[in-house]
């Protein structure tokens, strides 16, 4: 490791309960700057947890996070500008248009120059057009667009994506991905868990495997055929 | 100015969008469909109309208790809008939404509180003119719109905290009344017994001890919330 | 399993003695109140009841504020044992006074603040266990417990002097007899001995329960975290 090797996100150890149940067990993890990491796992392995801790919606028990320079969870609010966290539920107001939505979050960030701001973003995802229309009147797809557009709102440096493509059909599916891809080419860095291997194969450059609530494999995309992902996975999740 | 003092400022105006932001978000949302105002109307004066049968209020009767009337259905009609209100953040995961964003989360309380309290305002503008037609009793009173708005802040100070809590369980709407009732039982005491005051005109003596309560009880559990609140929405 | 510790043997059989000899003293040792008769010897053991379920609730409250501080899941065991067995006693103290009003003032209920106070207490105990009952999550259902704790402590105090402003603002005699306040028979010294005596023991009876019912939570706890292992 170089003297300058200074992660985005740099987790050590990290430990969850909930109640009497222990979901991390000291779990480490480091993200550089413009990754596109993709967090695999089985259901209950504490892809979702971890996730929302990285997101400061969830207290470490113990160990070490820092994202972004900011430790967690004494600099929670300086964190939460960095990020931008797109979950499987939309986060939007049904009862709101589309751009009163993003008028409030632009609010709630103090984001100089709102306006223009949010014309950008309604372009990016493909919603202009209806910006007028209330939330609860736009298909899943629409409405996951628009939580992305959200989530870049106030130009955070790391993106988290907790199961985007939940529920949503083939075309849908490619429309998010290619939003998704647009998203973190702007030199973002990314963390997105997954179940489907091959929509994570297709946009990330690095395969992280949770289990049992530590990581039990990492490997960049570059040394792997997507062939190879599956067994790569199934050992990773095997392995004890 | 130096660099600490420039921060403080903004911080502080930050806070302050933060708590209009989402006060207007509340008004807008609801203003659009009005159904939870409609239903919170219908139920008050429904609940007025059954009163009439119950409690047979004729003209002699009827100035004794108007005010218990009155704010039992408010009460009730306020249990509506507050399980509405925090059920909205609760639909769609809007209340990590909110979480996510870098305000401090007592401006969420502060926010919420606020639309509550505007929305239980609404429907007491409005049921007022309507039981003073109904029973042909005046309650333009000043002193009475007072007392409302005192006992209206206990009442959503109160009920913004617990209606949080109680949105999150699998019991959510039976166990709103349940929770805030035996809690907030000074503020209505209190609010009934000073409206009382102000329409019979009763000395303003007798009448302070009451607004009193209403004071202290407002102050102490709106401070008590704004420190628990976090506990109430984080992890 | 932790077998019970000695001092809590001593302590369970010192409140039993303490009880026996409370109620002897109840019995015999007090003379009989001029005007009420026997009944009046419900007075001993209802004002007891009485103060051990402010006990419990002021308990339940701290217990609370060091949760939310702390988050320790201890802090969480003594709450929920407080408001178990404050809501136990917060009952027998309304029962007992009921037996005492009925032959003395004539009827079973008055609307008088301390009565209506012990009530408001008993429902806030009761709404407090059917917050817990809609969680699962058990941290949720800690912090939650803690937060009401909390907040009922704090109005009960505003409850009981909005009731008593309503009462002398507006007396209302119930039954026969004006309600009166505690001192309405005077006290003699053997009384007083007595009235003290019984609130000792039942505060040692109290700290006896609520030690008994932490080593239950505690021993529950434990339970369940060997059926997690188990499943693993």
């Amino acid at each position: 490791m170089s003297s300058d090797h200074n992660p985005i996100i740099s987790v050590r150890n990290l430990v969850k309960r909930f109640g009497l149940k222990t979901i991390l067990r000291g779990l480490s993890f480091e993200v550089e700057k413009g990754e596109f990491v993709a967090l695999l796992g089985p259901n209950g392995a504490g892809k979702t947890t971890f996730l929302r801790i990285l997101a400061s919606l969830s207290r470490p028990a113990a160990g070490r996070v820092t994202v972004s320079g900011f430790s967690l969870p004494s600099q929670a609010a300086a964190v939460r500008r960095q990020i931008g966290v797109v979950s499987h539920l939309p986060l939007l107001y049904g009862d709101l248009t589309a751009e009163e939505n993003l008028r409030f979050y632009a609010r709630m960030y103090s984001i100089p120059n709102p306006d223009a701001r949010i014309n950008d973003v309604l372009d990016m995802v493909g919603l202009t057009a209806r910006r007028r229309d209330l939330v609860r009147t736009y298909s899943r797809g629409m409405q996951q667009r628009l939580a992305i557009g959200r989530a870049v709102l106030h130009d955070p440096e790391i993106m988290l994506f907790d199961e985007p493509f939940t529920g949503l059909d083939q075309d849908a599916c490619a429309m998010l991905g290619d939003v998704l891809r647009e998203v973190a080419a702007r030199s973002r860095t990314v963390v997105m868990t997954s179940h489907d291997l091959s929509r994570a194969a297709d946009l990330a450059s690095r395969f992280d495997v949770i289990s049992r609530g530590i990581i039990t494999a990492s490997a960049h995309s570059q040394d792997m055929d997507t062939d190879l992902l599956l067994s790569f996975y199934r050992d990773a999740i095997g392995a004890k | 100015m130096g660099k600490s003092q420039i921060s403080i400022r903004r911080s502080f105006s930050g806070y302050a969008r933060a708590v209009w932001a989402i006060l207007w978000k509340d008004l807008a949302a609801e203003l659009r469909g009005r159904e939870m105002l409609s239903a919170m109307l219908v139920f008050a004066l429904l609940v007025i109309l059954i009163f009439n049968f119950a409690l047979e209020l004729d003209a002699k009767t009827r100035t004794s208790v108007t005010s218990g009337v009155l704010w039992v259905t408010f009460a009730f009609a306020g249990t509506l809008g507050l399980n509405r209100s925090m059920a909205m953040e609760k639909d769609r995961g809007c209340l990590d939404g909110l979480l996510l964003t870098p305000v401090d989360r007592s401006a969420i309380y502060f926010g919420k509180a606020l639309s509550n309290l505007a929305f239980m305002l609404i429907v007491e503008v409005i049921v007022l003119p309507v039981y003073s037609i109904l029973y042909n009793t005046n309650l333009f009173n000043p002193g009475l719109i007072m007392v409302i708005l005192l006992g209206s802040i206990g009442y959503v100070g109160v009920g913004t905290l617990l209606a949080s809590m109680a949105v999150q369980t699998r019991t959510r709407d039976i166990l709103l009344p349940i929770l805030l009732f035996p809690v907030v039982l000074p503020v209505l005491i209190a609010a009934v017994k000073a409206s009382s005051g102000f329409l019979q005109s009763i000395p303003m003596s007798e009448i302070w001890p009451w607004l009193n309560i209403l004071i202290v009880y407002d102050i102490i559990f709106i401070a008590v919330a704004f420190m628990v609140f976090d506990f109430v929405v984080e992890e | 399993m932790e077998p019970k510790p000695t001092l809590l043997k001593i302590l369970d059989i010192v409140s039993i003695v303490l009880l026996l000899i409370a109620t002897g003293m109840v019995f015999f040792y007090t003379p009989v109140e001029a005007v009420m008769g026997q009944v009046q010897k419900v007075f001993y053991f209802h004002v007891a009841a009485g103060w051990v379920g402010m006990l419990s609730f002021l308990a339940a409250a701290f217990a609370g504020i060091m949760y939310l501080i702390k988050s320790d899941r201890k802090w969480d065991i003594v709450g929920l044992s407080a408001v178990e067995i404050g809501l136990v006693f917060a009952f027998i103290n309304i029962i007992t006074g009921s037996i005492w009003a009925r032959p003395i003032w004539n009827t079973w209920w008055t609307w008088d603040p301390r009565l209506t106070t012990a009530t408001i207490m008993m429902l806030i105990y009761a709404a407090y266990l059917m917050l817990r009952a809609g969680i699962e999550d058990l941290d949720r259902r800690a912090r939650f417990g803690a937060v009401y704790a909390i907040v009922g402590f704090l109005s009960v105090p505003l409850t009981f002097f909005s009731a008593r402003l309503f009462r002398t603002i507006h007396p209302v005699v119930v039954g026969t007899n004006q309600p009166g306040a505690e001192g309405s028979f005077d006290m003699t010294a053997k009384m007083l001995q007595t009235f003290l005596f019984s609130l000792l023991v039942f505060s040692f009876i109290f700290a006896d329960l609520l030690w008994h019912r932490i080593r239950l939570g505690r021993l529950a706890d434990k339970v369940e975290q060997l059926k997690l292992k188990t499943m693993e």
